[in-house]
């Protein structure tokens, strides 16, 4: 008992002749259909190279067409061939030119022989798998596809959508459920010989003919009629992209490929030439007895779909460059934005590195500079301190910023002198903590040693660029995390908001902050505002502060860190 | 709300579509009269079959840089190469005859007014390329794809064209060595890589030029030392330099862009990502210094040669592009991890 391989064959002939000899060696016969569509001459030639060899037989040739009856048509006179010229056959393997055995052939024929009444196709109802690319699945059984899909795209689809509009649908003939699967399967002789001599072949031939690609689902369906023992799976390894096609295997992937321990692998680059060595001449491999094991396989290409598809978060490159709203991440990485801290702390940047081991910068947005952290004039990836080039395109500078320094948590400060470019795409976004002490802008004013006429035209100005930014951080696109302290609230209980932050910052180990930044002395800041006021500018976003006396804590000008138990 | 960062490919009005296409016509008439421009030194064209990668270049005074890169790209897989020599006086003329895939012209026209070499090279791609997968390359550029060491050209071209895609995009990488430029030394045929290993990993920064929906990228090496102050004149970085070429196609503006504006897009959102390779750019070579000076004089390069005085200045200062945040080129993965270039699923 042995087993048959019907190989089906459009191009690349050279190939498939070896593959075919390497077959044969094995005692395997080789039923080859080629494609119509290769010229009288070449497969004449063909055929004359392969004479010598009589397990190699040739069918009669049909014209194939992806998606169209051809196929299936070649696999029905192929098989036909097969079971009538070489009665020991048991099984029958649909291959094609591109397909290459892995294993030493007579693995294959032993795990068969192993297995004597047993189908090997992949077959599901439409309904249970979301395998179809393009949107067709039920509808290639009920609609007509006369048109071809490749050549005649327009008429394909207009006439798709009469037959939907016109409500037309085909009816299954009887007893048939429709199944799709891989094309490529390994039939019993009784299955496929009850296949093929079913009386209502006819009928069943006729329908398929104008189903959407019948070589997924002629063999599937009618399988399930008459098979005792079907293996919902295929035994040749192949991967599709996210259009459908299959992956192609070159020769960098010969590693995997011998770790796969699959019986055949397809679609395998003409040009590998590696691979063909390698396996096809490669006989001494001890007998392994291993079941196929893709998993490794699916993993790879899975991750290659995904980048092709989703690409990787936060990344905006030549290649990949998405438009509003279609990011699927702005940036790939989470970050703390900080707003009036530095302000209101004396020492907030140290501290802050240190309770929660971030990266703590500057104000990035500052308007001289960007203030790295440590004063670094050149960071991860060569991002420079220049405030030219990062007012360019401020987006672009925090994006990158964010990617280059992938594995390593960034604090930065912020406020409203700062360049305000960045504040929509920070609040989108869900990478974002955002945390604001609101209008603790006015404390460097209120300890600068400024003429008090300009102090107020820059209080004015500031809180009108905060105050827009506030109204941006609470809109309903906001997706970052955003917190908003009034100044004055915040100051009564700084520790708890702040406990909570570096909470959500810290991948160190939660714990309670034993030492706090030291705050500002804000004797006479309600003073200050009240003369703000008296000017006639309302300082409205750090809530009341009472004129006479600073908030209880505040009281104690000690400058000595106090503790939280 | 933010501006839009990129705008659809197909929302261009019918006259604006049709001016392009009368854009292109021009280009393509302009290409057309530079033929007399270019008198054939070697023709080699009847070696070129059907399907074979062909690469087109213009060149002046390159024998250092050509044998490497004629190397290089041949053992990728392109077939055959087309060079215009623009009065090289260094020899590079006769190395290029000798070479046996090399169809060679010759002209002491302006390099500027033909477009900075488009014009004879479309001529060239008019006549030879249509239906090729056509490589544009500079003298000093070095092609690097994903699996570039265990595939060949046409094995990604033939994958490009079973994803329905024309044209493949690349970012052209700035490569420099540690120390003064002139303080490295280099021989004709060696791996350029080898004497200046470092780039910038970042920034770069990009946004989609409408007519033509190409993407416009800046930044990097180049931006970091000359351009700080004017980043808005900092070099233009994205590439297209593979196209499956038709004779009415037209490169607009060196291959950054071209029409029809579909070859622009190598990048089509949304979400995921298309494949794209990188220009290794290896300008920086030793002979910068004393070239950059003559570049000067001669006044070919860019559109106004007198905005960029200042930056052949620097250059001749032979300044020390490295820090110690410069990347080490390791290899294609590389670039890929920090996103630079994307396999695309391949």
């Amino acid at each position: 008992m042995t087993i048959g391989i019907v190989m089906l064959v459009h191009n690349t002939l050279d190939r498939a002749e070896q593959v075919a000899r390497h077959w044969t060696a094995a005692g395997c016969p080789v039923v080859m259909h080629v494609d119509m569509n290769v010229p009288k001459k070449t497969f004449a030639a063909f055929q004359k190279s392969c004479s010598d060899n009589s397990l190699i037989v040739f069918c009669k040739r049909h014209r194939c067409e992806w998606g169209a009856w051809g196929l299936v048509a070649a696999s029905q006179s192929a098989s036909e061939l097969m079971l009538q010229n070489f009665p020991d056959v048991r099984h029958v393997y649909l291959a094609s030119g591109s397909c290459l055995p892995l294993r030493p052939v007579q693995e294959l024929i032993d795990y068969l022989a192993a297995r004597p009444r047993t189908d090997f196709i992949e077959s599901a109802t439409t309904a249970d798998v979301p395998w179809t690319v393009g949107g067709l699945d039920h509808e290639r059984f009920t609609l007509r596809f006369p048109f071809s899909w490749k050549k005649r795209r327009f008429l394909f689809d207009r006439y798709v959508d009469l037959q939907r509009r016109l409500r037309i649908k085909r009816k299954i003939p009887t007893g048939l459920i429709p199944h799709m699967g891989s094309q490529w399967w390994c039939l019993t002789r009784q299955t496929l010989s009850a296949i093929l001599q079913d009386p209502e072949r006819e009928t069943y031939d006729r329908y398929f003919k104008r189903v959407w690609i019948p070589d997924e689902s002629y063999f599937q369906t009618l399988a399930r009629q008459y098979s005792s023992n079907i293996e919902s799976r295929s035994l040749t390894l192949s991967k599709f992209d996210f259009q459908g096609k299959p992956h192609i295997f070159y020769d960098d992937h010969l590693q995997l490929l011998r770790r796969s321990d699959c019986f055949v692998a397809r679609k395998i680059w003409p040009k590998a030439n590696r691979l063909y060595q390698a396996f096809l001449t490669d006989q001494a491999g001890a007998m392994k007895k291993t079941e196929p094991n893709p998993g490794k396989i699916d993993r790879i290409f899975a991750k290659a779909v995904e980048r092709r598809t989703r690409g990787r978060d936060g990344l905006y490159m030549q290649s990949r460059f998405p438009r509003h709203g279609n990011e699927n991440g702005l940036t790939s990485n989470p970050y703390s934005i900080f707003q009036g801290f530095t302000e209101l702390f004396e020492d907030f940047e140290p501290w802050l590195a240190k309770a929660s081991g971030a990266r703590v910068h500057g104000h990035l947005f500052g308007p001289e500079r960007v203030e790295f952290s440590g004063g670094q004039t050149l960071i991860n990836g060569a991002l420079s301190d220049s405030a030219k080039k990062r007012d360019y395109d401020p987006q672009s500078f925090l994006t990158s910023l964010i990617w280059n320094t992938r594995g390593e948590r960034q604090c930065f400060q912020f406020g409203p002198a700062d360049t305000q470019d960045i504040n929509w795409l920070s609040a989108r976004d869900p990478n974002a903590q955002i945390s604001v002490i609101a209008g603790a802008w006015a404390v460097p004013l209120f300890k600068s040693n400024r003429d008090f006429a300009d102090i107020r035209k820059e209080a004015a100005l500031l809180q009108k660029i905060e105050s827009d930014h506030l109204e941006i951080l609470r809109s309903v696109w906001t997706k970052a995390r955003v917190r908003i302290w009034k100044m004055a609230e915040f100051v009564e209980a700084p520790m708890e908001p702040i406990q909570t932050i570096v909470d959500e910052i810290g991948p160190t180990i939660p714990r309670r902050l034993s030492e706090a930044p030291t705050m500002v002395d804000l004797t006479g800041f309600g003073q200050f505002l009240q003369n703000l006021k008296n000017q006639g500018m309302h300082p409205y976003l750090m809530g009341d502060f009472p004129v006479e006396q600073a908030p209880v804590n505040m009281s104690r000008p000690s400058r000595k860190p106090y503790l939280v138990r | 709300m933010t501006q839009t960062t990129t705008a659809e490919l197909d929302n261009l009005g019918w006259a604006d579509a049709y001016r392009l296409r009368w854009k292109r016509r021009r280009l393509l008439w302009r290409s057309f009269r530079s033929r007399h421009q270019l008198s054939l030194v070697t023709d080699r064209t009847d070696q070129i079959k059907p399907n074979d990668v062909l690469a087109v270049m213009t060149q002046r005074n390159e024998i250092t840089r050509l044998p490497y890169v004629l190397g290089y790209h041949r053992q990728l897989g392109v077939q055959h190469f087309l060079i215009v020599d623009n009065d090289s006086d260094d020899g590079t003329r006769a190395f290029l005859t000798e070479q046996p895939d090399v169809s060679l012209w010759h002209t002491k026209h302006s390099y500027h007014a033909a477009r900075f070499g488009l014009d004879w090279m479309t001529w060239l791609q008019i006549k030879y390329m249509d239906g090729h997968w056509c490589l544009m390359l500079d003298a000093d550029e070095l092609l690097v794809y994903a699996h570039h060491e265990s595939r060949a050209l046409q094995d990604l071209t033939a994958w490009l064209e079973q994803q329905g895609r024309h044209s493949f995009g690349a970012h052209l990488l700035d490569l420099y060595p540690k120390g003064p430029l002139n303080g490295c030394s280099y021989t004709a045929g060696e791996d350029p890589v080898r004497a200046l290993p470092w780039f910038d990993a970042a920034p770069y920064r990009a946004q989609r030029q409408q007519p033509l929906s190409n993407l416009w990228v800046q930044g990097g090496a180049r931006e970091r030392m000359f351009f700080a102050q004017t980043p808005n004149r900092s070099p233009t970085l994205n590439k297209i330099p593979l196209v499956k070429w038709n004779r009415r196609y037209a490169y607009v503006n060196s291959c950054h862009s071209a029409l029809p504006r579909h070859l622009n897009s190598t990048y089509e959102g949304p979400g995921g990502a298309s494949p794209s390779g990188v220009l290794l750019h290896t300008k920086f070579l030793p002979e910068i210094v004393s070239k950059s000076a003559i570049e000067k004089q001669r006044a070919q390069h860019f559109h106004t040669p007198s905005d960029f005085d200042d930056y052949y200045d620097q250059i001749t200062e032979s300044p020390d592009l490295w820090t110690t945040n410069s990347t080490r080129y390791t290899g294609w993965q590389q670039l890929e991890s920090l996103g630079l270039m994307c396999s695309g699923g391949w």
